[in-house]
């Protein structure tokens, strides 16, 4: 899997011999020079610093090497590309607590494009993006959220420019992709079965650019903030899971990281939502608490200000960072339970692996018609009621 | 949402939730030993522990407050104060919205960003020349 995967346009691998600042002075161009200007002091940096490592979940022994790397990287252009999702990721982002170290980081790359964020719009918007590109061929970063439709180009366009045309387009001079959101890292809910856009991920398509994938619905805002000034302190991308995550961030389990795993350990489970086990704090698992497969920093990051978690309010783990999350079977359902119906499974399955596609498929159908079946309209009668 | 019909949430959160605490003060006496003998500082970043709701408070308040208390305006504010065990430091990062952004404990004898920065100290020499300069230009009436 990529390690440590070094890249243009952040820290210098090595401070240069020759050239090298004085110490109390600053090379110009970069961003402790940019900070400065900003009349951020050196002592504010260094707060910047050590906020910057505990958001990368680094130990705060690196704190003194951020902040000598960080001095010395270039702003980065970055473009980043909106397809078929909620906007959430954005707003996750946008709406984040730690306002001056986020903005102080939004301040230190080159936000180039953002459909939603900027203030040109139309062929003024494209023009943006495709000057940056040029500009920046190979070392900008491309930042993705939401999937790609492949069954019809027309299920999601942008200035008349396919996601998918867009996609391969922006790639192409990319340093690295950055794909935010489950959309763009896994296919996310237009995936979900049955995935009537034909969704698929970033790297279903992109398969020769570095990909760092930043899942979630919506991700951490720390998280997304906490990738790109990896990128911005070390110029490389962090090490990744098999499924191409940061390990940093989603190394461990929610339920090796929470402070209800006590409970999980001694057998003590909340049944529902409100009987002594609930009240108490217990463990989520009976409840459907997706906590033991799926791998974020919720249970430690937090949210809301660093308030809670959900599992802190007393609500299961859906498991939003997770491939296929949606189609897990159930979001109140325990693990230990089987996510199918085995008897429908077990005659599909019958139907032999050569025809395991047509089985599938066939699952899906069914399951999309059942859907159809029990769906019933509401009216305005019933809204009167 | 009139206040009489506001929904009463009571997720009950029992003492003994505590099972991080005697660990982190452990870690602690752990790196006073180290800063005693071989003059070693150590950081413990409190947001990378999982802590159940109270227990970052409970450990906050078992170290409680000692002698030296400071706060810094520098990107929002920062409040930094040794705990009543000496050499055992509280440090706390906000934002300008005064949400903690960071929270860490310090086992030093001083917080670096406490410190004077040479960075800084250089400015602050441009900034007095430049005032002086400035002074004896109107002083002499020129």
């Amino acid at each position: 899997m990529t390690k440590d995967v070094r890249l243009q346009g952040g820290a210098p691998e090595e401070a240069p011999e020759k050239g090298t600042p004085e110490k109390g002075t600053l090379e110009k161009g970069t961003l402790g020079e940019a900070l400065r200007s900003q009349g951020v002091s050196r002592r504010g940096f260094m707060k910047f610093c050590a906020t910057t490592a505990s958001m990368m979940a680094l130990p705060p022994s690196m704190i003194p090497l951020i902040a000598n790397a960080l001095e010395k990287a270039r702003r980065p252009s970055v473009i980043w590309l909106s397809f078929q999702e909620c906007t959430g990721c954005t707003e996750s982002l946008t709406r984040a607590h730690t306002t001056t170290v986020e903005s102080l980081i939004f301040d230190l790359i080159s936000l180039d494009y953002h459909h939603t964020l900027q203030a040109a719009s139309g062929a003024a918007a494209e023009a943006a993006r495709e000057a940056a590109m040029e500009e920046n061929f190979g070392n900008y970063l491309l930042v993705v959220d939401g999937s790609i439709p492949l069954d019809n180009p027309g299920y999601s366009t942008i200035a008349g420019i396919s996601n998918l045309d867009m996609l391969k387009e922006s790639a192409k001079g990319a340093a690295a992709i950055i794909a935010v959101g489950t959309c763009a890292t896994y296919g996310g809910i237009p995936h979900a079965n049955p995935n009537p856009t034909g969704a698929v991920s970033v790297n279903e398509i992109i398969k020769d650019k570095p990909i760092i994938n930043v899942p979630g619905c919506p991700p951490i805002p720390v998280v997304i903030t906490g990738v790109l000034a990896h990128y911005l302190t070390f110029g490389s991308i962090p090490e990744l899971d098999h499924i191409g995550r940061p390990k940093v961030f989603y190394g461990q389990s929610i339920h090796d990281r929470c402070y209800r795993r006590p409970f999980y350990d001694k057998g003590q489970f909340a049944e529902t939502f409100d009987d002594e086990g609930a009240r108490k704090g217990w463990c989520l698992y009976k409840l459907g608490c997706k906590g033991p497969t799926t791998y974020n920093a919720c249970a430690t990051t937090k949210w809301n200000n660093g308030t809670s978690f959900p599992i802190e309010s007393g609500h299961p783990c859906l498991g939003c960072s997770e491939p296929d999350f949606w189609d897990g079977g159930g979001f109140y359902k325990p693990l230990s339970l089987p996510t199918e119906d085995l008897s429908k499974t077990a005659v599909y399955t019958a139907a032999g692996a050569a025809v395991a596609g047509v089985a599938i498929s066939a699952l899906n159908r069914a399951k999309k018609n059942a859907s159809n079946r029990i769906h019933i309209k509401t009216t305005i009668d019933d809204l009167r009621k | 949402m009139n206040q009489a019909h506001a929904p009463q949430f009571n997720i009950h959160v029992g003492t003994e939730l505590t099972w991080n605490v005697k660990p982190i003060l452990h870690e602690i006496r752990h790196a006073l030993e180290k800063l005693l003998n071989d003059g070693e500082p150590s950081i413990i970043d409190l947001r990378s522990i999982p802590l159940a709701p109270g227990e970052e408070e409970t450990i906050i308040n078992s170290l409680g407050h000692g002698e030296v208390h400071a706060r810094l305006d520098v990107l929002g504010s920062s409040e930094i104060y040794e705990t009543r065990f000496t050499g055992v430091w509280l440090v706390t990062h906000y934002n300008e919205d005064d949400s903690i952004v960071s929270r860490f404990i310090e086992v030093t004898e001083i917080p670096d960003v406490l410190k004077s920065q040479r960075e800084d100290v250089t400015h602050a020499l441009d900034e007095l020349v430049t005032k002086l300069e400035t002074e004896e230009t109107y002083d002499r009436g020129d």
